[in-house]
């Protein structure tokens, strides 16, 4: 039996969670070392996600490093864990991202710290839970577990009106979720009636034939929750909320990962497990999406304040992700795969480069600054940088994504990839004219004159982020090789599946329809 | 001596320990201290000793009263909430000036009446068990003699109770007319004969037991007595009498309806269909809107015995097994909810309302963080033990065909966290504007808390010996 390297991965940030809980002493005297315990584990979990993907066989699209013990044989649920092409990048992004945010908030979170440490990687444990779990129960423990280390994160540390977002965040992602819950029993359920055993086993839930009325509200309930957790318009109001309150670990977290569950969801389970009605809803989602796309762009444009207008740009980005999975082929699916990590990186970046004007001026409203160019001109450059990966600059990371999704939807409907398109030049203005309300001009304001520029922690912090978005935007192959024979698997068995029944496809929507209407918003 | 009276060893445990309770407070000085919680906790063990020797082996005493594995096991969830509440009702007592040896006494005699309830099999046992059960605990809701609050609590609830068990009794009364026999085994072949086509009698004994049965799980619309009851007992009594009666009469609501009257399935189905709905719908609707941190857990008791209908109403194995791991789940957490609360209500201030929780972070963080615990298990958070019993209680809905009231379980376990989450926001994110005055916490109450969010954990996470045993406790019996 080989070492479980997945089981590790997942559980090295909870013992290191309660190594900090045997940290004792005040908080001034115990807060250097928990940072540190923690800023270790981190990148220790970092460095694991390195050897697993540098182990990962990345011709294969099988499930890798699989392990698999039972759990509650009673009712079919087992731990079964592994990774393939797409989880496996989420995996490194996630213990990515976490280091950086615990080094982002070094000194911003002041009270507490011990919790705050505890919190972050409880959170990250349940993130990468999430990401590896092949049995739909252990994916919903993982799935419900991470909310509440990101509801305190939000609600102990955030800004003024945390309590309302943190608050808002819990019941709007649960309510999403519990429908989920449901759906999931109910296809246990159906396992049962098929074969007479029951099982979450997503391999073998793949392969059951479910009726197609069962399949439109199963879809339905699925989609409800990685729509919510995307966002995807109209669902994103807790979204802006949660992103201004949260810490600056909280918003880094939330955007670079969080909002990617949503849509490896629908990659993972919604789109592969009900093909039938996915493509009789890709349709919508796809309008919706691009309404998102278009909506957060314009939205994100008027926003005063930086930390809302990134996270409006996120259900912008978060539109074209989920654009490109609807059109369920190589280019859409792949592009989408790939724009979740690189908007997890551009995104990620830009809120730690907002935590660090915030924590200078300990304001994020663009009118107060300005200028700030000739102050702090190393933090300006790596802003600038960022500002054109997320924009999508040919040579960083956003632009490949994009262009694969818009190649992807063009060929699926070309009106789709036209409207999508405005939201490239849309991000480009809004991002582009923050840009220069923040950093070029005169300094208006004289408490600007005085900030000081990037300290070696910023440095240490901001470095990797800009390393990677060039990484990925001049040799996108390194990462788009692991990740295409598991979108190629998963779309044959859709295409496949769609294909078989498309007879029935063609009878039965008719009569749902009134049903699918009723639930659409 | 062939083990006739076997079945019936763990209550007489219970009960020699509450008799000896009550002799040892007659000789005690006014003043003196007793370990008289210890004897207490010895009867309960002496019980938990006799229930894992009868596992398995279904006797019965007597024809009345039947150790099969479900009696077996809530006989076992009681032995776990009565230590449990042994051990935080110290705090309670002392500061209250109660008299121990009375108080542990009602509540060994109540835990006693308790057991027999879940392992009677006649319908006069169960009778007899419901109200030595509900005296003791009539009295401990009053037992504060110089308190308005705690004296209209037990007069409400009293008054109350007795209706309730005159219409327990009216139903066993038609239930015997018709079948001549009040032994469940008989009844169910006598509503197995008669299933066909039931009589009005039959309609009228079945609709008198369920009112009667509603009212002691506090099901909607006979839930009036509970926020009133819960709020002026003591916190300690609230603690053991929402998990301990709820427990006992769902076990006995259980074996009643699917033995006995499972053939007229079909007659109370809707009924118990709709009394689930309203239990869950008002219980968690009516708790977003207290602002007294007891009466919101009351009426999140209310909602939790919703879900224990939806168990009962789905009537398969998984439901049945949901209601055991539920009651458990339930038990267990709802004690360590009510025992924070017992703790940090101090003679002084009774730090009742939700506002009171403010910096409890600050002040007392392990307190802060076992409430949280509870309180995160009650709204169905994995990888506690409220999310494995909602999701068992939600599988057999959805396996009975009850879409509709699992949907109605999910979406009101969404707006209960609501109410869960308001504490939480007290206790971690809002600072207390007056210095805050939580009395100091003994150990022995800690403790148990500690146990109970271990016990949380433990269910929450390795389900599967308890949830085994669940499985097997109902295969025994129906």
């Amino acid at each position: 039996m080989s070492f479980p390297i997945l089981t590790s991965i997942v559980a090295l940030p909870v013992v290191g969670a309660f190594l900090l809980l045997l940290v004792k002493g005040d908080e001034e005297r115990s807060a250097p070392l928990v940072r540190n315990i923690a800023l270790m584990v981190s990148v220790l979990v970092f460095a694991e996600t390195l050897l697993l993907w540098a182990r990962f066989n990345a011709a294969s699209s099988d499930f890798q490093f699989v392990e698999r013990h039972a759990w509650m044989p009673a009712f079919g649920i087992e731990y079964f864990v592994g990774v393939d092409g797409i989880s496996l990048l989420l995996l490194v992004l996630t213990a990515f991202l976490t280091p950086l945010a615990l080094l982002g908030s070094w000194e911003s979170v002041h009270k507490q710290t011990k919790a705050f440490s505890i919190f972050v990687l409880l959170l990250e444990s349940a993130m990468m839970g999430v990401f590896i779990s092949l049995d739909l129960f252990l994916f919903y423990i993982f799935w419900d577990a991470m909310l509440v280390p990101m509801y305190f994160l939000i609600g102990i540390w955030g800004y003024d009106r945390r309590i309302y977002a943190s608050i808002k965040f819990m019941l709007y992602t649960m309510a999403g979720s519990v429908l989920m819950l449901l759906a999931i029993l109910g296809l246990a359920y159906l396992h049962y009636t098929a074969t007479g055993g029951y099982s979450f086993d997503l391999l073998k839930l793949y392969d059951l034939q479910i009726d197609l009325h069962l399949q439109f509200w199963f879809f339905l309930a699925f989609a409800l929750a990685f729509a919510i957790k995307v966002p995807l318009f109209p669902f994103h109001t807790w979204l802006p909320d949660a992103h201004v309150e949260a810490p600056t670990a909280g918003s880094v977290i939330l955007a670079g990962v969080m909002l990617k569950m949503g849509t490896y969801g629908l990659v993972r389970f919604a789109f592969p497990l009900f093909p039938e009605a996915a493509a009789y809803f890709a349709p919508a989602l796809a309008v919706l999406a691009v309404v998102g796309i278009i909506y957060g762009a314009l939205v994100a444009m008027v926003q005063p304040d930086m930390k809302k207008l990134v996270a409006y740009s996120s259900v912008s980005h978060l539109g074209f992700v989920v654009l490109g999975i609807t059109a369920m082929n190589t280019q859409g699916v792949s592009g989408a795969v790939y724009q979740m990590l690189s908007h997890g990186i551009s995104t990620g970046g830009l809120f730690l480069i907002v935590g660090m004007l915030s924590d200078r001026r300990h304001t994020r409203q663009i009118v107060e600054y300005g200028g700030l160019k000739k102050i702090t001109p190393h933090l300006v450059a790596a802003f600038l940088i960022i500002t054109l990966a997320s924009i999508g600059l040919p040579g960083l990371n956003g632009f490949v994504g994009e262009f694969l999704i818009l190649l992807g939807a063009f060929r699926w409907d070309p009106r789709l990839a036209a409207f999508a398109a405005t939201g490239v030049i849309l991000s480009a203005t809004y991002m582009l004219w923050m840009f220069q309300r923040v950093n070029y001009g005169p300094v208006t304001n004289e408490k600007n004159a005085t900030l000081s520029d990037l300290q070696p922690r910023e440095w240490v912090v901001i470095v990797p982020v800009i390393a990677v978005a060039v990484l990925m935007g001049v040799l996108p192959n390194l990462f788009l090789r692991p990740i295409e024979p598991s979108v190629e698997r998963m779309l044959n068995h859709y295409h496949q599946a769609v294909a078989t029944r498309v007879q029935a496809n063609r009878e039965r929507p008719a009569s749902d329809a009134p049903l699918a209407r009723r639930r659409q918003p | 001596m062939n083990g006739a009276l076997n079945a019936i060893v763990p209550m007489a445990c219970v009960t020699a320990a509450g008799i000896a309770a009550m002799v040892a407070e007659s000789f005690r000085d006014p003043g003196e201290r007793m370990p008289i919680a210890g004897l207490g906790a010895v009867g309960l063990i002496g019980a938990a000793f006799a229930t894992i020797l009868l596992w398995n082996h279904n006797s019965s005493s007597f024809g009345l009263v039947s150790a099969d594995n479900f009696g077996l096991f809530v006989t076992g969830t009681l032995i776990v909430l009565g230590l449990l509440s042994l051990a935080i009702s110290g705090p309670t007592i002392e500061r209250e000036r109660l008299p121990g040896g009375e108080y542990y006494a009602l509540m060994l005699f109540a835990t006693a009446g308790m057991m027999l309830m879940a392992t009677a099999t006649d319908l006069l046992v169960i009778f007899l068990a419901l109200e030595v059960m509900s005296l003791a605990v009539y009295v401990l809701t009053g037992i504060r003699r110089d308190s308005p609050a705690s004296t209209e609590a037990a007069f409400k609830y009293f008054l109350l109770g007795a209706f309730s068990s005159a219409f327990f009794l009216y139903g066993i009364a038609f239930t015997y007319g018709l079948a001549g026999t009040t032994r469940l085994d008989k009844i169910g072949h006598f509503m197995a004969a008669q299933a066909m086509s039931p009589t009005l009698m039959q309609m009228l004994a079945l609709g008198l037991l369920i009112v009667g049965f509603a009212f002691k799980v506090a099901a909607v619309p006979f839930h009036m007595w509970t926020p009133d009851a819960y709020e002026g007992a003591p916190p300690a009594v609230t603690a053991f009498m929402s998990t301990g009666v709820k427990a006992a009469a769902f076990a006995a609501f259980v074996r009643v309806f699917l033995s006995a009257f499972e053939p007229m399935r079909g007659n109370w189905s809707d009924v118990v269909w709709v009394l689930a709905a309203a239990t869950m719908i008002v219980g968690t609707v009516a708790g977003v809107t207290q602002s007294s941190v007891k009466r919101m857990l009351a009426y999140s008791s209310i909602g939790h015995g919703g879900y224990l209908l939806v168990a009962l109403v789905s009537g398969n194995e998984f439901g049945k097994g949901a209601v055991l791991f539920y009651l458990l789940t339930y038990a267990i957490t709802n004690i360590g909810a009510f025992g924070v609360i017992a703790l940090l209500d101090s003679a002084d201030r009774p730090n009742d309302q939700v506002k009171d929780y403010a910096g409890l972070w600050n002040d007392h963080p392990v307190l802060a963080a076992l409430m949280t615990i509870f309180l995160l298990s009650l709204g169905g958070f994995p990888p506690m033990a409220g999310f494995i019993a909602k999701w068992y209680v939600f599988s057999a809905a959805v396996r009975a065909g009850y879409t509709g009231l699992a949907i109605i379980g999910v979406l009101t376990s969404v707006i209960s966290v609501f109410f869960y989450l308001r504490i939480v926001v007290q206790m971690y994110m809002t600072p207390s504007d007056v210095p805050a005055q939580f009395p100091a916490v003994p150990k022995v109450a800690a403790a148990a808390l500690v146990v109970s969010a271990i016990l949380i954990f433990y269910l929450g996470i390795l389900p599967t010996r308890v949830l085994d045993l669940a499985a097997a406790s109902i295969s025994t019996i129906f």
